[in-house]
This record gives C-alpha cells, sequence and structure tokens, in this order.
C-alpha cells in the first residue's frame, strides 16, 4: 500500500517562503494497493496535483470525510473527473435531511463554480457513505462518524500489507473531563486500533485549543494520547494550522516524537509512505526519508 | 472493548456537565452511562459500576405508581422511546437504595442517529415540587 501526501494543511490553502517545507494545500492523500487501484481521501487543494500527476485511470475512488470547503475545494480540479471514459466514485457522508450529490451540487454548480455535477464527463457515481464495513478495489475500507461539527466520517483502510487510519478533522477530546478516556467511550477508536499509520488532526497547540473548543480538531498532544489508546504505530501530524509555519512545525513535531512512546512524524507534502504485509504485522518504510 | 457510537459518546458529554440526573440506555435498554446527579438514585458511582440491563437498574430504582403498583410496561416512558421511538413523560414514583420513595418526573426520548440508527435513548428526571 503506497501512501501518498498531497495537502496536508487544515482549514485554508497556505502558500507562502514559510511553508514551503510542509506545503500549503488542503487535505488530499492518495492510496494506491498493491494492484494499482487508486483511492483517494478528501478532496482539497492537493487533489489538482495528484490530479495532473495520473495516467489515464480506469477506476478512482474519492472518500471524502466531510464537507467543509478545505476537503472539497480541489474537487472541481480533479482532472480524471474530466476524463469520460474514467469511473470515479464519490463516497461522502449524507446529512440527516440531504443525500451527498444534494450537498455536493451546492459547491459544484454556479455561481460557486462554473461546471454543475451533473454535467462532469466522468462516469461518476456518488455514494452516501456507508457506516460500518464496505469494500473498495483491493481494500476493506471502514467509516465510521467522528466527533467534529457537522456529519463527519473517519476512514480505515487495510489490506494484505497494512492499515492506514485517516481521521483529518477529529476532535476526540471535546467534553471529556481526563482524555484520554476508555476506549469504548472514544471517538474513533475503532478506526485507529492497531493501525500501522494513523493520519490524523493535530492542529492545535494547548494554548490555541483553549480558545478553540468545540472547533473540531485536536491538539498534537491529544493525537498523541489518541494514537497511544488505539495502539497505532505511528502518528502522523496532519491538518497543521494556516498560522503555523515550517519552523514552527520543526519544534512542534520534535516536541512530541516519542511521547507515551508514540513515533510522531509532521506530515509533509509529496510524503510518501509504503506498507509492506509481513507475517509479523506491516513493515512501514518512508520512501522519502 | 467496542467503541460506542459517536452520538452517545456525544450524549454522554453533554449529560456529563449537566446537573439534571441523566441516564443513557442503549438499543437494548441497557444503563450504559449516568451523570453524577443521578448517582443518588442509584446509590453507586458509574465509574464503579457495569453496565446495568434494564431488569437490573429498573429493580434498583423500583419504578411504580402513586399507590405502589409496579409500573405496567406501557406505563413506563423509557420503553415508549425504546420500542416506538417516541419520546415519552410521565410522573412516577422511584424508591432509593435506602427505601425512601419520592415522587418524580421522566421524559425521555429515543436517540436516532445518522441514516435512522436506533441507539437507544436519554431518560432525564425531574424533582416533583408541590
Amino acid at each position: 500500500m503506497r501512501i501518498e501526501l498531497w495537502g496536508v494543511r487544515g482549514s485554508l490553502p497556505t502558500a507562502g517562503a514559510a511553508t514551503t517545507r510542509y506545503g500549503g494545500n488542503t487535505s488530499c492523500v492518495s492510496v494506491r494497493t498493491g494492484e494499482g487501484n487508486l483511492v483517494v481521501l478528501d478532496a482539497g487543494t492537493g487533489i489538482a496535483a495528484l490530479g495532473r500527476s495520473l495516467g489515464h485511470e480506469q477506476r478512482v475512488d474519492v472518500l471524502l470525510t466531510h464537507l467543509h470547503l478545505d476537503h472539497i475545494q480541489g474537487l472541481g480540479f480533479f482532472r480524471p473527473l474530466f476524463e469520460p471514459d474514467t469511473e470515479v466514485h464519490i463516497w461522502g457522508p449524507a446529512s440527516p435531511t440531504s443525500s451527498l450529490r444534494t450537498r455536493l451540487t451546492r459547491y459544484l454548480s454556479p455561481p460557486l463554480f462554473p461546471v454543475a455535477l451533473r454535467d462532469l464527463p466522468c462516469r461518476l457515481t456518488l455514494h452516501d457513505s456507508t457506516l460500518g464495513s464496505f469494500e473498495l478495489p483491493g481494500l476493506r475500507a471502514r467509516s465510521a462518524l467522528v466527533c467534529h461539527p457537522g456529519p463527519t466520517v473517519g476512514y480505515r483502510l487495510a489490506s494484505d500489507e497494512g492499515v492506514l487510519a485517516y481521521l483529518p478533522d477529529h476532535e476526540p477530546a471535546l467534553g471529556v473531563r481526563r482524555f484520554p478516556g476508555t476506549s469504548d467511550w472514544t471517538s474513533g477508536f475503532e478506526l485507529a486500533h492497531g493501525a500501522d499509520v494513523l493520519l490524523h488532526d493535530a492542529q492545535y497547540t494547548e494554548a490555541e485549543y483553549a480558545e478553540r473548543l468545540g472547533w473540531g480538531h485536536s491538539t498534537l498532544t491529544n493525537a498523541v494520547a489518541f494514537a497511544h489508546l488505539a495502539g497505532a504505530r505511528e502518528l502522523v501530524a496532519f491538518h497543521h494550522d494556516p498560522s503555523h509555519d515550517d519552523d514552527f512545525l520543526d519544534a512542534f513535531v520534535a516536541e512530541h516524537d516519542g511521547l507515551l512512546g508514540v513515533p510522531v512524524r509532521g506530515a509533509r507534502e509529496g510524503d510518501v509512505l509504503e506498507l509492506v504485509g509481513q507475517e509479523s504485522g506491516a513493515e512501514r518504510r518512508n520512501l522519502t526519508a | 472493548m467496542t467503541q460506542r457510537e459517536v452520538e452517545l459518546i456525544l450524549v454522554r458529554q453533554l449529560a456529563s456537565y449537566l446537573t439534571i440526573p441523566i441516564f443513557v440506555v442503549d438499543s437494548k435498554g441497557t444503563l450504559i452511562f449516568f451523570n453524577e446527579p443521578a448517582e443518588a438514585f442509584l446509590a453507586r458511582r458509574f465509574e464503579e459500576t457495569e453496565e446495568l440491563t434494564l431488569e437490573e437498574w429498573t429493580a434498583l430504582i423500583a419504578p411504580s405508581n402513586e399507590d405502589g403498583s409496579p409500573l405496567r410496561h406501557d406505563q413506563r416512558p423509557i420503553m415508549t422511546s425504546l420500542e416506538d421511538h417516541r419520546p415519552a413523560h410521565a410522573t412516577i414514583w422511584i424508591t432509593n437504595q435506602a427505601g425512601v420513595r419520592h415522587e418524580i418526573e421522566v421524559t425521555t426520548f429515543p436517540i436516532v442517529g445518522q441514516a435512522g440508527r436506533d441507539l437507544g435513548a436519554v431518560a432525564l428526571f425531574w424533582g416533583v415540587e408541590r
């Protein structure tokens, strides 16, 4: 399983000299299975570069965690959507009253976007996210609602090569007096349990979080505690705050790396991780290290 | 342990901050959480309590009518919320662990999650003031 990071920033694209090492594009991660199948996690601005990098794909599955703009802003710039021979499946959460199609159409239609969803040339299928397990080509997928404002899911993708858990927007500590509590009362636990790689929200410092309770994001400290509770083998700190520049993130990640025995890496655009299955579990290789 | 649905987690978090006694039950009626104000009903702390089945927690509070007769199944608001998925309200009597009866109002509502999932119910208890 080859995991490539195309956008790691939260909330707002943040281009500029101060963010060149970690990157300024918003959430997008590609997962290429051993058989060559392509799954894309979220469609933030990073998805545009992913689209440009692709050859012709027969099928692409795009899994949206939720429909906040930083997770869908790049969707209309994803090249496979404009290829008539490509089968594109978009999965994402419905709301209690609206289907994924209705909700996505609010963005992918004039005046916010010039091309309407129904006019996209690809062979498009929209799926209201099934809560629980479902099959994707070459992957066993699972989605579950997680603690974040509005309908939001996280994903767990598993193959014989390993397990990736993806919870880019997640505030499991909300309202919990002593975080973490027990696993059964912790949002996202089942998705992350025993994952080889956990890509998790780590947007805030403690001081920032104190002023932004309920906004749906985590401190890096809480992300480490969550990873430890879930028994994840490695935490990739994700969804960086737009105000955090490269130098800040270097120090922020270094302060937390190894706490509670959890290896922590700050997500960077262009990072490639590879999970290679072994009898004793998955071996993770960082091809960019 | 199996993780709870996020809607239940959020209900518990809210209940833990409120001063009204609150029970949270799953779709089978098992008492999976009660907040601090509700601990007096059961004479036990949540942190020291295993899950209680519907029969177990019902036996502990002994819900009854004013004349002391046990509430029938269809008189119990929690059953209306669990089985009919409707909110309900009633004035009932419960007996605490010291054997003292209290008149109390109970309001219940079902927890219906995303995609119409039946996740359980919430019971809020109000002391009766005359």
